[in-house]
């Protein structure tokens, strides 16, 4: 990065520390981050809409829907998070191929499974042999992202089911007595008042989504978890930069970043919650009217 | 309608797919000087400049991924990529699901290292890489394993005191004994295990196999992987 470090032995002190912290290796470490923070970013709005669709389709009058619904949260809720995400990500990508097998390869005529093997004609490959390792990052990315959601919107899903149920019923029936239909007082009154009650239970999901985001290194993306233990390790003069374990110092940044994110984000949403409540026929709303009173 | 647009999809996300297949070789990248991701954060070492040497004798275009190593037959197996190269040891156990090239290290020394010289390795508590060779030879010989993840921790786990020895191969240790300023030791008893390194491959892969084998043999031939050997593993280093 700088000039001085084109000879990092020479180097000690502050010099040395400001060429290693430079690496290019470092710069993959500091990435990462930006991959956790835009992980986040993409599963939290997903995970929310998945969760919105599951509950509205767990309190369909149609039969098929409400079934499909509280399926999709009994079970996703029923298996262990790590078990789903070994299972699903391979479940995803050997389904994706063999679909495409399916389309773009029908003359192939040896088996797909091959005792232990899993093989497709090489066109169907998801990503292509020959995609750069950007693509296969952003593939292991994607996969990730849908992993996270399915299992997040399943909780999510439950979470708003039981807020829609909490909208007093007297507020519905009044607005029906407006001469409202059903889909208008979902949308003009149930909605806008379920959030409140929604977000104690989505404000424990998103710090658990955030916690949950070391999991990243098992659907085989290079996080953060991944590069401090691989930065931390002790390195021999083989390296450019040889040090003992520096683990400790690597996880405790984590430990840092972690707990910044999470304290970031209970600020925003004890706002978020005041903002509300403002006007709801609840304890707290009732409060705030009294107190502006 | 649906169908067709994910396939499209998915065709868009392959980039363009190429005519000439591109072989994918993977490595752990966390045992020099066999491999490891270097401070560019590239994967570097003896296998990595064997690997790019066997690429350009069989005319292949080659890329380099990284992968625990845990898992690192399972996915081959599942074809996230196409070849193993990852100071994996030629194994019976191993022959049974995958299929190996010929080997491009010949049979090497396992050794023990740590803190004095009078640790009792036969009752021991021994840490070594999980599903290495050495982890089933620690098992077998009566001491207590300790199993980890990457080599870096086994050795760790000696340094604080977690294990009385760790058991990995010799050419791996050696260099890490030799810069701990005494503090680690490497035990006089070696063990050979394994009939030497090679490239792992799917078994229904025969016509890649034999596309290295033939790569393999004439590096072995003009001398080239005898220099690398000892531009990597040292005067010590054993040649074919």
């Amino acid at each position: 990065m700088f000039a001085y470090c084109a000879d990092p032995s020479s180097l000690d002190g502050l010099p040395w520390l400001s060429c290693y912290l430079t690496t290019g290796k470092h710069f993959d470490f500091y990435w990462s981050f930006l991959v956790v923070l835009l992980l986040l970013a993409c599963t939290a709005p997903l995970a929310l809409g998945m969760g919105f669709l599951g509950a509205m389709a767990a309190r369909s009058p149609v039969l098929p829907l409400r079934w499909l619904g509280r399926a999709y949260t009994a079970m996703v809720r029923g298996v262990p998070d790590i078990v789903f995400f070994l299972f699903f990500v391979i479940a995803l990508d050997q389904g994706m191929e063999w679909l495409l097998h399916q389309v773009v390869c029908p003359d192939w005529t040896e088996p797909i499974r091959q005792g232990l093997e899993f093989r497709v004609c090489p066109q169907a490959k998801v990503p292509a042999s020959s995609a750069s390792a950007g693509w296969y990052q952003a593939y292991g990315f994607a996969l990730a992202v849908v992993t996270f959601s399915i299992v997040f919107g399943a909780f999510a899903a439950n979470v708003i089911f039981g807020a829609m149920q909490a909208v007093p019923k007297a507020q519905l029936e009044t607005a029906e007595a407006y001469g409202m239909s059903n889909r208008q007082v979902f949308r003009r009154v149930l909605v806008p008042q379920m959030w409140v009650f929604a977000l104690p239970g989505l404000s424990n999901l998103w710090v658990i989504l955030i916690k949950a985001t070391p999991l990243l290194f098992l659907l085989g993306v290079q996080d953060i978890v991944y590069w401090a233990r691989e930065l931390g390790g002790t390195k021999t003069s083989v390296f450019e930069y040889p040090h003992p374990d520096w683990r400790l110092y690597y996880f405790l940044g984590l430990l840092i970043f972690y707990l910044i994110a999470t304290y970031l984000s209970e600020k925003v949403l004890s706002r978020l919650t005041a903002n509300l409540s403002r006007g709801q026929a609840t304890a707290a709303g009732e409060a705030m009217r009294k107190a502006g009173a | 309608m649906k169908k067709l647009l994910l396939v499209t999809a998915l065709l868009a996300f392959g980039a363009g797919v190429a005519s000439a297949q591109t072989v994918r070789l993977a490595t752990e990248g966390a045992f020099p000087p066999y491999n490891f991701i270097n401070d560019a954060g590239e994967v570097d070492g003896f296998e990595r400049k064997v690997g790019d040497e066997l690429c350009k004798r069989a005319s292949l275009t080659c890329t380099w991924t990284t992968n625990e190593w845990d898992s690192i037959i399972p996915n081959l197996q599942s074809g996230n990529y196409d070849v193993i190269i990852a100071g994996m040891t030629i194994t019976d156990e191993r022959e049974k699901i995958i299929n190996f090239s010929e080997n491009y290290i010949p049979p090497t020394m396992s050794a023990y290292m740590a803190l004095t010289p009078d640790v009792d390795v036969k009752t021991g508590v021994i840490s070594a890489q999980i599903s290495t060779t050495q982890a089933g030879y620690v098992a077998a010989s009566g001491a207590t394993l300790l199993e980890f993840a990457t080599p870096d921790e086994s050795v760790a786990a000696v340094r604080n005191g977690e294990a009385d020895a760790v058991f990995a191969d010799k050419d791996y240790l050696a260099p890490i004994a030799a810069e701990s300023n005494g503090a680690l030791v490497m035990l006089a008893e070696e063990v050979p295990i394994g009939d030497g390194v090679g490239l792992g491959m799917r078994e229904s892969d025969t016509e890649l196999k034999a596309k290295f084998d033939a790569a393999i043999q004439s590096m072995k031939a003009d001398g080239t992987l005898n220099a690398l050997i000892e531009e990597y593993f040292g005067e010590t280093g054993v040649t074919f």
